[in-house]
């Protein structure tokens, strides 16, 4: 159990700076940006971010990182099917369980 | 923009952000064990889940509070993860209609997760603000919500199962990311220099030596800068693709 007061700060710090990350750039930047360079970083950047967070952390997101690596190859095969957000992410929890059941019992 | 077309942006976002909130219902169900296994209260994790809508952020806030973390090492761990956000936002900031107002900006601004910005640059044509009201919607319902019921019914999962939902979150961000790549061979390319970066920095000493929030920064701005360089995109329209 946490001092409350102590909570609110720690809670109103990590709000407020998550805020003003998202909300610097959206309110400023109001022109068309043209230049190149920076719309084709802009455009490479979400997709490398979301990468470099997956892996290799997914590897270490279950119990086992055989199971781990196993659901992450299903949600690559799941996801080259271009099936939904949620399709994929249960089938990467469902072979994920399985295969942890497979280690478990056999 | 009349009240129905309003309606029609609103619905339409809305039906888009449906799965996105079913997917943040389970992955912050995860979420929400993680916070009362670290000796948060439920209404503790509630109410950081509500005023941040960050899956990676609050993962590495909750132990910084559980463990009494100075209080500039939460700042530093926020502004280091989420600085990805900033990012998004300029890139979304490009994709917002022209009728989108200054105090909608504010607005949006709060919901601009990485799913919510993906969807949202999927589009073919600019969003209206009340399209990304729609759109933000039921993702915020979702990761409220399933933050309560991970908090309140975590414990009484089996651990195989709390396991198995640890790699939920880490499914989205595939999901968003291989249809891409499947269809752009340069952006295909860039990621994979980007995870072979990362592996490094996980692996390698000393390298493995700096924070994980420092390294997705690095290793995303350097290998998207790299192919911004080598392989720039086109023209706006051949970027163009279906969500």
């Amino acid at each position: 159990m946490l001092k409350t007061d102590n909570f609110l700060i720690y809670l109103l710090l990590m709000a407020g700076v998550t805020y003003l990350v998202r909300m610097i750039p959206l309110v400023l930047i109001k022109k068309k940006i043209e230049n190149k360079f920076i719309l084709s970083f802009l455009h490479y950047i979400p997709y490398t971010v979301l990468s470099v967070m997956t892996v290799p952390a997914i590897f270490y997101a279950s119990s086992s990182p055989i199971s781990a690596a196993l659901g992450f190859i299903v949600a690559v095969i799941i996801a080259l099917f271009e099936r939904s957000l949620l399709e994929v992410a249960a089938s990467a929890c469902g072979a994920v369980l399985i295969a942890e059941l497979l280690i478990k019992y056999i | 923009m009349t009240n129905v077309s309003k309606r029609k942006q609103y619905i339409k976002g809305f039906l888009n952000g449906l799965p996105i909130g079913v997917g943040y219902l389970s992955v912050s169900f995860a979420f929400g064990i993680f916070a009362i296994a670290n000796g948060l209260t439920s209404m503790e994790a509630v109410l950081i889940s509500m005023s941040n809508l960050t899956s990676a952020g609050q993962l590495a806030a909750v132990p910084i509070i559980a463990g009494g973390g100075a209080f500039v090492e939460i700042i530093i761990s926020q502004l280091i993860i989420n600085l990805r956000y900033a990012l998004m936002s300029i890139s979304l900031s490009q994709k917002l209609h022209k009728s989108v107002k200054l105090f909608e900006r504010f607005l949006i601004a709060f919901g601009n997760t990485d799913e919510i910005f993906a969807v949202a640059i999927s589009n073919p044509s600019d969003v209206t603000s009340f399209y990304m009201y729609g759109l933000i919607t039921t993702p915020f319902l979702g990761w409220s919500l399933g933050t309560l019921l991970g908090a309140v019914a975590g414990n009484i999962l089996p651990k195989i199962i709390t396991s198995a939902l640890g790699v939920a979150i880490y499914g989205m961000f595939v999901a968003i990311v291989v249809p891409v790549i499947k269809r752009e061979k340069n952006t295909a390319l860039c990621v994979a220099s980007a995870i072979v970066l990362s592996c490094a920095f996980k692996y390698i000493k000393p390298l493995s030596n700096i924070p994980s929030g420092f390294v997705v920064i690095i290793c995303a701005v350097v290998a998207s800068m790299v192919f911004a360089l080598i392989a720039p995109i086109k023209t706006e329209t051949e970027v163009q693709y279906n969500a």
